[in-house]
């Protein structure tokens, strides 16, 4: 063990990266809980059971059976490959070099085959990923929302993830090619150690420390681009699944300040012209206009969203070339809640109004009516986030709010209040059918 | 033969087992007259001990909540479940899946606590029960394909009923491409059965016409009145009415059993 520069550097990396991930992460909490309460902790024992089926279990990935085996494959990879970054973390601070190769003996080079093989197959996924985005053109990948940013964020991605796999195998090669190799050779690196064996001793030691120091950083790296990137969901995902509903998805939520409101109405005696209690502040806003309007959990299902598209290339609407996309909304209201944010950091924490709004500047009406509730794409989500939460909170606030339903729908309305039905018939005449059963 | 109701029976002094929720296009609808009438006289026939509303019965709100019209719905709601809890209803049956999704899972929360069955889980219940006895008859063989209601399917999880009707009757059943948890909806829910569609390339009723005519089937079975609207005008657009027939289960029921 030498304790020398090489380890300021790194603990002075390792924290640098670990400020500004833990400073990310908290302006992403701060902006989900912008969103209003909803209770969401009941039935632990079933969220859990929720979150381990479909995060962990990736229940729900599946059902495209080819993006479903890759992407496990590269959360597998994901999770055990890390356990190496532990020991990288352990050498990198304490200044050892593969520090549990001795204690470990067989099982270290056991163990490190296998991250071999997991680093391919990773290489693989990440290659076809590449392919059916960029020469396949799988169309759900490229409708109108995904122009720009979100299509680069995907390639960078499955780039940065194929070069961090390659330094880990550079970085293995090198170590078998050395006189005083610690462990190795390994199965997949040995394939690569032939190039590396032009080099002098000197020289591989140079070479291991460029794979070393470019895999460990590139991994700060890239865990300060997941707050900016839609591969945050890699974290969300859990606590998406856990407070995910879990009700039937039929089961549109009740709004509550509106069954104040109707109680108030039905209820005989109540006095109309009482004067509100004081503390009860300005009255709540019916559905959402903006993204403080919606629930936190809404909010945390923009940001858990990454972009797959499965949503959209399920809903009947855009199929048939309407311009709602289920992924839109969750990439607008993340695009909303990040300026939100922003306009609070630069205001000392007081969001000062920029007369702009979730809904028109960023989701248009077309888009809100196109909805059928259908529910496939709430369905189609391998991480259970909720478009047609947001859908129906945004019409109940163009509705009650502004009236402003197109008139079809309110002659529909209209009907429902003075007949009970909507259409025009008198209620009288419900059971008419009944008379002539006979003639059927 | 007459169909009683909750008013009548109560006078009397008797309180049925079930409550038959008619719903709006079930009244007022004159196909989906039909699929009441069908479903009312296997009712009758199974001896099944059922009641109406009649004239006390109301929209449920569910095409307002849908429009965003809260209010409108809530108001609707807790003026249905006045009725429903002074009769003391214990347990409905509807067959029309929105009327079944609202009355099933949104009026708990404003008061209303039912034992609320869609028809094809009912039908399906007195045929297991013995209750009522089909074989085959008239549609065996035919050629059937069904079309998941959203309100049934996805939003409450129920696809194997109607799938066990269409077993029961003996018919050829064939899957469309997309269905049960993945059926393409018919373009009639969250109230778009009562506005114009917004500006697309196709109506999603034409797309899922299409569909289903590629199974070649000479019924287009459905379980909703909404969706039976938009596969008939599908089909009437592919001016195929002549040869293709969109029918409810509980008339397919009705048919094979010759009720």
């Amino acid at each position: 063990m030498t304790f020398g520069l090489s380890n300021l550097i790194f603990l002075l990396a390792l924290g640098t990266a670990i400020f500004f991930f833990a400073r990310s992460v908290g302006k992403i909490r701060r902006n989900i809980f912008l969103g209003k309460p909803i209770n969401r902790s009941d039935n632990k024992s079933d969220r859990w059971k929720n979150m381990g089926l479909v995060a962990m279990g990736q229940s729900k990935m599946v059902a495209k059976p080819i993006a479903g085996f890759f992407h496990i494959v590269i959360y597998v990879g994901f999770i055990l490959i890390n356990i190496e970054v532990l020991e990288i973390l352990i050498d990198g601070i304490f200044g050892t070099h593969r520090v549990l190769a001795s204690p470990l003996g067989g099982i270290y080079t056991t163990a490190i085959n296998f991250f071999e093989i997991l680093a391919v197959l990773v290489i693989v996924a990440c290659v076809v990923f590449l392919w059916r985005r960029n020469v396949q053109r799988i169309s759900r990948f490229h409708k109108d929302e995904m122009k720009g940013w979100p299509t680069k964020d995907a390639n960078y991605i499955l780039v940065i993830e194929i070069v961090l796999m390659f330094a880990l195998i550079g970085m293995n090669a090198t170590e078998a090619n050395m006189e005083n190799a610690k462990a190795g050779p390994f199965i997949v690196s040995n394939l690569f150690a032939p190039l590396f064996s032009p080099l002098s001793q000197e020289g591989l030691h140079m070479a291991e420390r460029i794979f070393w120091w470019g895999h460990i950083l590139g991994i700060f790296a890239f865990l300060n681009y997941l707050p900016y990137s839609k591969h945050f969901h890699i974290i969300l995902a859990f606590p998406n699944t856990w407070y995910a509903n879990l009700n039937a998805k039929g089961q549109l939520a009740n709004n509550e300040t509106v069954t104040k409101e109707v109680k108030l109405m039905l209820d005989p005696n109540a006095d109309p012209y009482a004067t509100p209690a004081e503390d009860q502040g300005a009255p709540e806003r019916f559905g959402a206009k903006d993204v403080m309007d919606l629930k936190w959990v809404n909010i945390m299902n923009a940001y858990a969203c990454t972009e797959c598209g499965r949503c959209t290339s399920e809903c009947p609407a855009n199929q048939t070339g309407k311009k709602l996309s289920p992924r839109k909304i969750m990439m607008d209201v993340r695009d909303r809640v990040e300026i939100v944010g922003k306009n609070i950091d630069a205001n000392k924490g007081q969001f000062v109004d920029d007369g702009k709004s979730l809904l028109d500047d960023h989701i248009t009406r077309e888009e809100l009516w196109a909805c059928t509730t259908c529910n496939a794409c709430v369905q189609a989500c391998p991480v259970e986030i909720d478009p047609l939460s947001i859908i129906m909170q945004m019409r109940q606030y163009l509705v009650m709010e502004e009236s402003s339903a197109a008139q079809e729908l309110n002659l529909m309305m209209s009907n429902i209040e003075n007949n009970g039905a909507p259409w025009q018939f008198a209620q009288a005449d419900r059971a008419n059918w009944a008379d002539d059963m006979g003639a059927n | 033969m007459k169909i009683p109701s909750m008013a009548e029976l109560m006078a009397q002094g008797k309180q049925p087992e079930v409550l038959f929720w008619v719903g709006c296009a079930g009244s007022f609808d004159d196909r989906a007259k039909k699929i009441t009438k069908a479903f009312a006289k296997t009712l009758l026939k199974a001896g099944v001990d059922f009641a109406i509303l009649g004239k006390e019965e109301s929209c449920t709100g569910d095409p307002a909540k849908r429009a965003g019209n809260e209010f409108l719905f809530q108001m609707q709601a807790m003026s249905n479940i006045e009725v429903l809890n002074a009769y003391e209803v214990k347990k409905i049956v509807t067959t029309c899946p929105h009327c079944f999704n609202t009355l099933k899972n949104e009026y708990p929360e404003l008061g209303g606590n039912y034992e609320v069955m869609h028809h094809t889980q009912y039908l399906r219940e007195l045929l297991e029960s013995g209750k009522l006895k089909i074989e085959g008859g008239k549609l065996k063989g035919k050629r059937i394909t069904f079309h998941d209601p959203c309100y049934l399917g996805r939003a409450n999880g129920e696809y194997e009923a109607p799938r066990k009707l269409i077993e029961t009757i003996e018919a050829e059943f064939v899957e469309m491409r997309r269905c049960k948890s993945q059926g393409l909806c018919c373009g009639a829910g969250g109230a778009q059965m009562f506005k114009e569609p917004e500006k697309g390339n196709k109506d999603i009723n034409i797309e899922r016409t299409e569909e289903a005519l590629e199974t070649q089937p000479e019924i287009i079975a459905a379980a909703c009145p909404f969706c039976n609207t938009m596969m008939s005008d599908g089909i009437k657009n592919k001016e195929k009415e002549g040869s293709i027939k969109v029918m409810d289960l509980a008339e397919l029921i009705e048919m094979a059993g010759d009720l």
